[in-house]
């Protein structure tokens, strides 16, 4: 198999002794068939122990491998060397602090993707003798896009109005809400809208549309806040039209 | 959270969005570069046609629903870009925007009602 | 383990230059200056014709000028760009199902292209004829 050697440039943070991050640069052999995090693991295994990173499955599905390579958020176990010039930049993810390394800190995303409550709530409690709650292929078509999201933030680190806006809700947690306010089995619209309508919800999105073009499993989050936005309006101007309307 | 007003001014947003992806080219090329091209002949916005194709109470409202919404499209989308730039001056900004959207909103009234 | 998570900073009056698809982005919103300048033209010029010829004859001069077509010609690229972007992202926002199956964006934003064709024919007859 064919191997060609790659400068694998990459951002180097460790707050025990760095005031700041810096670029290290490493020799890599690589196969022609090696993916970015296959070079990454050859530099842990051979060449620099104290690198951190985090991966776990190696083919994009786990959401933890997704890094900033040549400017570009990307998984990078999906991310093929052979499409790369000779130097390769690897970088954290953007937009969020460092942790350590290639490591980032998601401590407020976890918090924005608990406050959309993403998960199926039901108007009144459903005992274990009701059944199972059922669904159609087709409802559960209307949908299944947006439950395709592995959490792995591409669309947050590619997303300029998370950089700018500390308090935006984001991508992934405002697709993951949509994905449940359109799920048949779900009651839980108006529980939710009091973030997800919200101006840090998604009115703090002015579809750039970088995040759809980011995501790895096509979940096009930048769709579902529209259609939200959508929604949402029409809600508020059901409230003039009918007060009397319960939501 | 409190709930928020965005869908007001967001509805008018879309609305002019859409009319403006839709009318918008035509328009400009009719009354600047087409005449330019010579695809359109100059008589045609001579102010006697001009004047009677505007009276129609039908032209008036077509023109009131094209103008204003497609103003406030761009007081909106100005408003954001203010921020995308580095203002944060939110409600400066706001003020501007809307305020001469709001004076052109009324002016558009006072034309067409005065011709 | 030592925690001292590193921010890094972000350009608040550059980031959009950063990316080839944040100054598309840009492009596109800035199309919405040029867009409310050329209303705020249309609506002075309706004014002046409730004045009379002499105030309509003078705005006809001015908009025809070399400044004025100019202008005109920025104009229309920006208000084509503004509906090409807007219709690519129409089927994102209204998507539609027919009998339980998504109807291709493709379909759905050749129909609004369509729609577009016709409108701007209509008003060029309108306007010229
Ligand atoms: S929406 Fe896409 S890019 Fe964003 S976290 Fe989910 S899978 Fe990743
Ligand atoms: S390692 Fe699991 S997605 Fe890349």
């Amino acid at each position: 198999m064919r191997e060609t050697i790659h400068q694998l440039e990459v951002l180097r943070y460790d707050p025990e002794t760095d005031t700041a991050p810096h670029f290290q640069t490493y020799a890599v052999t690589c196969q022609e068939d090696w993916v970015v995090l296959d070079a990454i693991n050859y530099v842990k295994e051979n060449l620099d122990r104290t690198l951190s990173y985090r991966w776990s499955c190696h083919m994009a599905v786990c959401g933890s491998c997704g890094m900033v390579v040549n400017g570009e958020p990307v998984l990078s176990c999906h991310a093929f060397v052979r499409d790369y010039p000779e130097k390769i930049r690897v970088e954290p993810l953007a937009n969020f602090p460092i942790e350590r390394d290639l490591v980032v800190a998601i401590d407020d995303f976890v918090e924005k993707l608990t406050s959309v409550k993403p998960y199926i709530i039901s108007a009144e409690e459903r005992p274990v003798e009701s059944g199972e709650n059922l669904q159609s292929p087709e409802q559960l078509a209307v949908f299944k896009q947006y439950a395709d999201c592995i959490n792995c933030l591409l669309c947050y680190s590619a997303c300029p109005q998370y950089a700018l806006n500390d308090s935006f809700i984001g991508p992934a947690a405002l697709a993951l809400a949509h994905r449940y306010n359109l799920d048949s089995r779900d009651e839980g619209r108006s529980a939710r809208a009091d973030v997800v309508a919200s101006n840090p919800g998604i009115w703090e999105c002015s579809f750039v549309g970088a995040c759809s073009e980011v995501c790895p499993k096509d979940v096009d989050p930048a769709a579902a806040i529209q259609q939200t936005k959508i929604a949402s309006t029409v809600d508020y101007f059901m409230r003039f039209l009918m007060p009397w309307r319960k939501q | 959270m409190a709930t928020s007003n965005k869908p007001l001014v967001w509805a008018v947003f879309a609305a002019g969005g859409t009319l403006a992806a839709f009318v918008l080219p035509a328009i400009i090329f009719s009354l600047t570069l087409g005449v330019v091209l010579g695809w359109i002949p100059p008589e045609a916005l001579a102010y006697e046609r001009a004047i009677a194709g505007m009276q129609s109470p039908l032209a008036k409202l077509a023109a009131f629903a094209v103008i204003v919404p497609i103003l406030w499209h761009a007081a909106h989308r100005l408003r954001i870009t203010a921020h995308d730039l580095g203002v944060y001056a939110d409600g400066l900004v706001m003020l501007i925007c809307y305020g001469i959207a709001a004076l052109g909103t009324i002016a558009t009234l006072v034309a067409l009602l005065g011709l | 383990m030592i925690r001292g998570p590193y921010v890094r900073p972000v350009g608040r009056y550059s980031w959009w230059l950063s990316q080839p698809r944040y100054i598309r982005y840009m492009l596109r919103e800035v199309s919405a200056a040029f867009i409310g300048a050329y209303i705020l033209m249309l609506i002075v010029g309706l004014l002046r014709l409730s004045q009379g010829p002499a105030a309509y004859e003078s705005y006809l001069t001015a908009v025809l000028s070399s400044a004025g077509v100019a202008f005109g010609l920025i104009t229309f690229v920006f208000a084509v760009y503004h509906s090409l972007t807007w219709f690519r992202v129409t089927p994102k926002a209204m998507p539609l199902r027919m009998r339980g199956k998504a109807v291709p964006p493709a379909i759905i934003v050749g129909a609004h292209w369509l729609g577009w064709a016709v409108a701007s024919l209509l008003i060029l007859l309108w306007v010229a004829v």
